[in-house]
């Protein structure tokens, strides 16, 4: 049996997208237009617009000055292939092996298919209408070569569906460009006066060669089928999946754990072989009374280390419940990365955060006493001491500014500033004494003041003077106070202890 | 026939090597330099892979206990290595540990509401051997529960600091020293005006196979100066907080 191949062409790929997402924009012209060269340029234009005389690669000035109600949106880079791949994965229905080409086609593989459908009419009829309800404006033929179904769907005019071995008759009155040719070989072929496929066909190919170099002659063969092309075909990412089915219900602890160890193994293994980690993992259990029970993980970094994984679902093992038993586990890793292939130890790893034993460590910790109560800060340029640092979840992040050292900061810093008694003697002087929780305080030594302007932008209020001062015992304490000077109504604030 | 003292000699020399003291240093092991205050300690080296615990039921006196235990800290953690901070409540302001040379980023602040997960994670990070410091604010630790922290760096060789914030009693704990850092006045060179380099008193209360004593130090330029020469061990007990 021979190869059959249908192609399937989108005439407006991202428009089509668009008008789905926003189906009010149905009757009006739009582009996506790019910039290039310093100029916009239309990189696609929907129906309406191209009715109107509007096509890829024409300015956007001009386009508005056929269309004044034009209206123009930004390409978006790697679309196309994001749809085409998510179409081609949908086309899997039709035929194992589905080939994305870009920028607006794709090739299905159909040999032995279509009888499936009743025949090649049917099954064209089939995936062209389901495509068009779900409103892509498509077309697509059937032919013995990729070839010639190409330049069928694109610019046949007859049939869609070319009988095998009658390449040569459909591509007879097709023009050069159906043969997929770069446009300075189309321009050469359109000087000669060579306007159709057939004009050219039939000359030897030493001439062809001469004239035209190899390309013309190898697009030829290919859509006659005296070359074989070959297609990638997509492969969809099939799930981080593991099913246990399990013979009698589970109802221990124990059988519980041989089960997460089990599917633990073959997903990691699974997981290892392709060099991912997971992040995030779900335990889902289903019980004899239809019920269902989950547990999930998550990793500070990527995993495949079942001992480590085992761990963490060890501490959630309490909180499955098993109640008549469980007959069937499923684990799932929902969220994956990455893993860069850890050296087999030489010698051990090195200190630090990156120390693989201090992220399972957090992890464990995380798993226990929840991940929000895991802290790591990095410095933040404000010199407001509240806003001086950021919290960060992870442990790579590194910092983008260096930690101040020229200002004194306290050790402890009170959560908020706790108000004082005090007396100071003049305005911008250290107080002498100050009352906190009861107790005096007679200051012996400071410094200060240190102003810190309140970020006007981010919020409102009273700038603040710090002191550091140091009492008799030589307790050493950070106070401020809020706003100017005004005698007794001055605010004063204890903030933070020293070392 | 070897003398008595000798055997005595030979056999205590024995049991600090089985308890895990390192007698000579090694190569790339973390150096702790606090002076004449190393003499305190068995075969004259800070015990790292140990727990030290620090009474501070002030606020004042926690601050400078931080203060103290991030100096420390920040020399076991010279060759690149993690800490862990965990605490019941926090109030530490990490930007402050750069003046006692730790880079505030890689400590990794674990802040929790109750004792009983503290405790759980203070255990379970001394186990882990990739950390070069753990240090803990707690109201309160138990025997058994020292005990265990004790029994899991002993393995690890992870050096824990536990900072005990309140006041109630001391009891008997299984950690390797007790300390006790009280602020001290600062001074600024000629006497001039304003707050100097942080000094505190350190007493040592208690060591195993090491001597007691109380030190007066300075914290500046990257390092502990010793004011002055260790007064005598014997009047060592001065600490206001009865034990028992």
């Amino acid at each position: 049996m021979s190869a059959r191949f249908f192609t399937i062409w989108f005439r407006h790929l991202t428009t089509d997208w668009l008008t789905r997402r926003q189906p009010e924009l149905q009757n009006i012209p739009f582009v996506f237009a790019a910039l290039v060269h310093g100029r916009m340029v239309i990189t696609a234009a929907n129906i309406r617009a191209e009715t109107q005389g509007i096509r890829s690669g024409m300015p956007v000035a001009d386009a508005k000055a056929i269309v004044p109600g034009l209206q123009v949106f930004d390409a978006l880079p790697d679309k196309e292939s994001q749809l085409l791949q998510a179409l081609g994965e949908w086309c899997i229905r039709y035929t194992p092996l589905v080939a994305v080409d870009l920028p607006d086609g794709l090739i299905l593989d159909i040999s032995g298919c279509p009888h499936l459908w009743g025949g090649e009419r049917e099954y064209l009829r089939e995936v062209i209408t389901k495509l068009r309800a779900i409103g892509y404006d498509v077309r697509g033929a059937i032919a013995d070569t990729i070839g010639t179904s190409w330049a069928v769907s694109r610019y046949g005019r007859i049939k869609p569906i070319i009988e095998s071995g009658e390449q040569s008759a459909a591509l007879h009155p097709l023009p050069p460009a159906a043969l997929r040719l770069e446009p300075e070989l189309l321009d050469k072929l359109h000087k000669l006066g060579l306007q159709q496929v057939g004009n050219f066909m039939t000359m030897p190919g030493r001439i062809l060669r001469r004239r035209f170099g190899n390309t013309l002659l190898s697009r030829l063969s290919q859509a006659l089928g005296y070359e074989i092309e070959a297609i990638q075909p997509l492969f969809p990412p099939a799930p981080y999946e593991e099913r246990l089915p399990c013979l009698e219900p589970i109802r221990t602890a124990t059988g519980i754990e041989i089960a997460i160890q089990t599917l633990l193994e073959k997903l990691c293994l699974r997981l290892q072989q392709e060099g991912k980690g997971l992040r995030t993992a779900t335990l889902k259990g289903y019980r004899t009374d239809n019920r269902m029970v989950q547990a999930s993980i998550g990793t500070s970094r990527a995993s495949h280390h079942v001992q480590h994984l085992f761990k963490l679902f060890e501490l959630k093992i309490p909180s499955i419940e098993p109640a008549l038993g469980i007959e069937l586990f499923t684990l799932e890793a929902e969220q994956t990365e990455e893993v860069a292939a850890a050296q087999e130890a030489f010698w051990t790893a090195g200190p630090g955060l990156n120390n693989p034993s201090v992220a399972e460590l957090l992890d464990r910790l995380a798993g226990k006493v929840g991940a929000d109560s895991i802290r790591r800060y990095l410095p933040q340029e404000h010199y407001w001491p509240e806003r001086s640092i950021k919290q960060t979840p992870s442990l790579e992040e590194q910092p983008t500014t260096s930690w101040r050292t020229d200002k004194p900061r306290p050790v402890q810093l009170l959560a908020k500033p706790e108000p004082i008694e005090v007396t100071a003697p003049i305005p911008d002087y250290p107080p002498m004494l100050f009352r906190y929780k009861g107790k005096l305080h007679e200051i012996k030594r400071a410094d200060g003041p240190e102003r810190i302007e309140r970020e006007w932008w981010l919020d409102g209020g009273e700038h603040r003077d710090y002191y550091s001062v140091e009492d008799k015992e030589g307790r050493r304490y950070w106070l401020f106070r809020s706003g100017h000077y005004s005698g007794q109504q001055s605010q004063w604030f204890i903030h933070g202890f020293f070392a | 026939m070897p003398e008595k003292a000798d055997i005595i000699f030979q056999l205590q020399k024995d049991i600090l090597r089985l308890q895990g003291y390192r007698s000579v240093q090694q190569d790339n092991a973390p150096v702790i330099d606090l002076g004449p205050v190393n003499t305190a300690f068995p075969n004259g080296v800070f015990p790292t892979g140990a727990i030290h615990e620090f009474l501070c039921p002030l606020t004042e006196q926690a601050a400078a206990t931080s203060g103290f235990v991030s100096a420390l800290t920040g020399s076991l953690m010279q060759f690149g290595g993690a800490c862990i901070w965990i605490s019941v409540s926090r109030t530490l302001f990490p930007p402050s540990l750069k003046t006692f040379g730790i880079e505030p980023h890689r400590v990794v602040f674990i802040d929790l509401q109750r004792t009983k997960d503290a405790l759980w994670a203070l255990e379970e990070a001394l186990k882990c051997e990739g950390l070069a410091a753990v240090i803990a604010e707690l109201p309160e630790i138990g025997f058994t529960q020292s005990r265990r922290l004790q029994l899991a760096v002993e393995q690890s060789k992870v050096t824990g600091f536990i900072l005990r914030t309140s006041s109630r009693s001391v009891g008997t704990t299984a950690s390797a020293a007790r300390w006790q850092i009280t602020p001290l006045p600062s001074a600024m060179e000629n006497d001039m005006p304003g707050v100097g380099y942080p000094r505190w008193q350190v007493e040592l209360l208690k060591v195993r196979n090491g001597r007691n004593g109380v030190w007066k130090m300075e914290w500046s330029e990257g390092r502990y100066n010793i004011l002055q020469e260790p007064s005598s061990s014997k009047h060592v007990q001065t600490h206001q907080l009865k034990a028992g």
